[in-house]
Parts: C-alpha cells; structure tokens; sequence
C-alpha cells in the first residue's frame, strides 16, 4: 500500500488535484463573499425597496428607516478627494524618481514606500486626529471662511491620501521603470524636450497602468475604515461641503456592528453596508479592466 | 577631400570608474556612409550616443573632449540640445514607434517643434513614408496604432520619423540587427540611396553588411579606434594587426 501512495503518477494527481480545489477556492470566494452579504441584508428587502435603500436620506433604524445616501455620499466624498489629492502627487512623485533623480534616490524611495505602507491604520488615525483636524479647523477653514472643529469629510481625504500614496507610488514607479529608455531617446532625438517627451509619450505609454494604479488605490481607499473614522466626524448627513462632517460607509458597520443589534433589521442594514462597499469595488475594478484593455493599444 | 561633417576631438567617456571611450579621434565625411565596426561592447554605441548627447540621459556618464558638426561643438554646455538633436535622425536597435498612430508617429517632431498647419503636416507626412517606401503600405490606415505595423516596417517608419524634422546626419546603431534579410536589405538600399542627402553613421558588427555599403570606415577595439579610412583601404590593406585580425576572424 505504501508503495502504491509513494507512486510518482498518484503524487502527480494528488498534487494536480490540489491545485485546481486551491484555484477553485479563489475564484469562488468573492462570489461566497457576495452571495453571503446577499443574503444577510435581503431582511431589508422586505420593508424597503432598493431605491429608497440607495437614495433615501433618512436613517431612522428605530423607525424601520434606512436610507443609506449620507452614507454612500460620505464615502464617495472621501475617496474622490482622497484620490484628487493622492493621483496628482503620485503622477509627480513617480515622474521625478525615475526621470529625473539620481540612482541613489530610487535606492532610497523604496525603503520610504515600504515603511509608510507598513505604518498600521490606527496610526494614521491618531496623526490625523492631533495634527490634520486642528490644522484644517485652524489654518484651511479660516482661509474659506468656513467654520468647524476639524473632524471633516476634508481630514478623512487627506488622512486617505496619505495613507494610499505609497500604494499608488509604488506601482507608478514600477511602470515608468519598464518603460524602455529607447522610446526617450527616440523623441529626444527628433528634438523634443524633456518635458514634452514625459507628456507625449511616457504618460500616453503609461496611460492604461495609471489607470490600473488608481483604480487600485481607489478600491483601497473606498474600504478603509479606523483611520478614516477617526477623523471623519461620523455625522449622518450628506456633506455639502468638505469642511463638513460625513459617515462613510465603512465607518458606518465598524461604529455599530455588535452594539445596536437590538434594533430589528439594524444586523441586516449593516450587512447592506458592507454589500454596497462589496459592490462597488467590484464595478469600480471592473470597469478599470475594461479602460485598461481598451486604451493598451500601443 | 571630402569635406568633414563631424570631428570628434580627443574624446574620453567614463561610466563611474569604467574607462570606456579612450581618447577617440575622428573624422567623418559629409554626405558619405560611414560605418563604425568592431565587436560587441567595444563603445560603438555609446559614441554614437554621444553625437546627439543622449548620454545626457544616464547620470553616471562623465565624458569630455568635444564633438563639432559643422564647428559647432555639441558636448558644450551652451549648445542648444534640442537644436543639435533636430540635426541627427536616430534609428535604434530595434524599432521603438512611440505611443501613437502611425500618421503621429512622423509627424511628432514637426508637431512639437510648433508646426501646426494640417495641409503641410499632411503633406510632409506623406512624403517622408514614400521615401521609405512604407506609403503604399501604410496608407489606408494611417491612424492604426503604429505597434500594429510589422517589425521590419516599424524600423522604416522610425526612419521616416527621424527624416521628418529635415536632419543633416542620420545616426543608426546596428539598425537591421533585429530585422529579416528583406526588411535588412530594404534598409540598407535605402541608406545607399539617402547618403546623396544626408552624412549617415552606422554603427554595425556584421562585416559583410560594412563591405556591402560603407564608403569609410572607423574601426573601434575596447573603447578605442583602431584604425580608420575609405572603406576599400580598411578592408583591402588593413594596416594595423586587430584590424586584419577582426576582418580575418570573420572571413573563417
């Protein structure tokens, strides 16, 4: 017996067989993911529709009321901010280190990324809370003629900004690396400048990795949860403005998961949350896919 | 005596501690083929690279002596780089068509170079694929992408890219090294043909390719120049020992 197991075909079915239930356990897990959330929020269904679940503005859970749209509209504002501050800077960031930086500084940057990248979420959180909020309630908002504590959809974008910055950076880097250096020397050489060179050609040839390095960032940004929360002042209202406070969605089970469970129907609400965020990561990700294969045409 | 296009003058490259280039001496002849020929990694390429300065591009390179086209000394600090730049078309290794269609691809250098007017871009266009005979190939789909094109017609539109902004001298580094015989031999005839017009410097490791077209050559060994002169002195009475020796080596 033992020799027909120590078999070298049976190994090689064993270990083949192995791989397809590892592969078929990681395709599947999104669709369970899906499917799961599904299925604990549908509770929700039964007194609401999925229109005023969306786009209802009144969040009464002891009335039976769910209107998720501050929520979604906070963690919309968050992430949109958070990925004008952050796409920008990247783009630059990257730009200066492989164009324009000696070796040495390449050498350095990596190091840099991996340690803020490393640097846990709750730390980002306390950073914002002693020194992005009073320097917004203290310094920004006074510029605007705003007024407000600080705790603001503005403190969660930069605080978001900060945080996916080496993700976004990271990627960039990489693409304009595996740019050849031939395709700089053949604009160069027909007389453009440097700058015009970067325009014209490095980021057109970078357009559809861009994409994917920000859809990647936005995903990631869309999810966060306690650095966000710690900042965003957790107000149920759709801001109006940045200086505002908003609740985004993550926030939103992570704040009352396990504690408002009495509440009929809240366990399900919270479930919806957590299917929406599902949701659209999943469009948002596919929808780079698409832009990518459609602009990776050169 | 022809007269000379480029004169590189003592030049000496290092690359961090690595001497590369050593005291390089040359003339090249106007309107003429010349072909720089020795073993891989003997610094062909990076002289040529220092031609039009696109050694400006790795931060480790230290060069000094000078180069002049037409007394103008490119390695200077003064010298308009782009403006030297426009003066030599480049034709790389392998085609590298940048990241448009092909229409673009030739009309780039006009285009930043501020040239705007559609009739004369059209027509300029047009002009340069015809005289690298890539027209009738390409000319019911000018706006495909240009990485569509075959490898052998990318090098011609490279070159037709470069010809585009009215260069005096035609830099090519080993131009055919990733092409087939047809698409090699396109080219090749269309540098026999181009030297009425322009100074061309090949840079090349494949012998037979050197005897079937230089008019001069410039024989380079380790960063350094062997030997040089009209190509029926170089291959016919080679004078110095390498020299005959590379030319032998090949000949077995």
């Amino acid at each position: 017996m033992i020799v027909l197991f120590y078999n070298r075909k049976t190994k090689n079915r064993l270990s083949t067989a192995w791989m397809y239930v590892a592969i078929t356990l990681v395709i599947l897990l999104p669709f369970m993911l899906g499917i799961g959330l599904y299925f604990k929020s549908s509770l929700l269904f039964v007194d609401n529709s999925l229109g005023d679940l969306l786009f209802s503005k009144v969040w009464k859970p002891s009335q039976g009321k769910f209107g998720f749209f501050p929520f979604i509209m906070g963690s919309l504002w968050v992430t949109v901010i958070a990925m004008l501050i952050s796409a920008p800077i990247c783009i630059f960031a990257a730009l200066s280190i492989t164009q324009y930086s000696k070796k040495f500084y390449l050498r350095i940057i990596h190091p840099v990324i991996d340690i803020l990248a490393g640097i846990p979420s709750v730390v980002y959180g306390v950073w914002g809370i002693l020194v992005v909020v009073p320097f917004i309630s203290n310094v920004i908002a006074p510029v605007f003629g705003a007024k407000t504590m600080g705790y603001s959809i503005l403190a969660g974008a930069i605080v978001l900004s900060v945080m996916i910055i080496p993700f976004i950076l990271n990627i960039l880097i990489e693409i304009f690396n595996t740019i050849p250096i031939e395709l700089t020397e053949a604009s160069l050489s027909v007389g453009a400048t440097k700058w015009q060179t970067i325009k014209f050609v490095l980021v057109k040839k970078a357009v559809p990795g861009i994409m994917a390095a920000i859809g990647f960032g936005f995903a990631r940004a869309f999810g966060e949860t306690m650095a966000v929360l710690m900042v965003v002042g957790n107000m149920v209202q759709i801001p109006k403005n940045v200086f505002e406070a908003g609740y985004p969605l993550p926030a939103l089970i992570a704040n009352n998961y396990g504690e408002m469970l009495s509440i009929p129907h809240y366990d399900a609400a919270l479930m919806f949350a957590a299917f929406i965020l599902f949701v659209v990561v999943m469009f948002f990700n596919a929808l780079m896919r698409m832009l990518i294969v459609r602009y990776d045409k050169y | 005596m022809d007269n000379t296009k480029i004169k590189v003058d003592n030049l000496n490259l290092y690359i961090g501690k690595q001497h590369i280039l050593k005291d390089i001496n040359i003339e090249i002849p106007e309107n003429k083929l010349t072909v720089i020929l020795g073993p891989s990694g003997c610094g062909k390429t990076t002289l040529l690279k220092c031609m039009n300065r696109l050694t400006d591009l790795y931060p480790d390179v230290k060069i000094n002596g000078s180069i002049f086209i037409d007394n103008e000394d490119v390695l200077h600090t003064n010298t308009d780089v782009t403006e030297i730049r426009k003066k030599m078309g480049l034709l790389s290794q392998r085609p590298f068509p940048l990241p448009m269609n092909i229409y673009n691809n030739v009309a780039y250098g006009l285009k930043i170079s501020g040239r705007r007017n559609k009739k004369a871009l059209n027509s300029r266009v047009e002009n340069y694929l015809k005289i690298v005979s890539l027209w009738d190939e390409v000319k019911d789909r000018l706006h495909e992408p240009a990485s569509k094109l075959s490898i052998g017609q990318q090098q011609r539109l490279c070159l037709a890219r470069g010809l585009a902004v009215d260069p005096e001298i035609i830099l090519a580094d080993e131009p055919t090294s990733a092409l087939d015989p047809i698409s090699s031999e396109a080219i090749e005839k269309k540098f026999v043909e181009l030297k009425q017009q322009y100074t061309i410097v090949m840079v090349t490791h494949i012998l037979r390719q050197a005897r079937r077209i230089a008019d001069h050559v410039i024989f380079m060994y380790m960063g350094e120049v062997i030997e040089q002169g009209p190509a029926k002195e170089i291959f016919e009475n080679p004078k110095m020992e390498r020299t005959k020796k590379y030319l032998q080596g090949a000949f077995n």
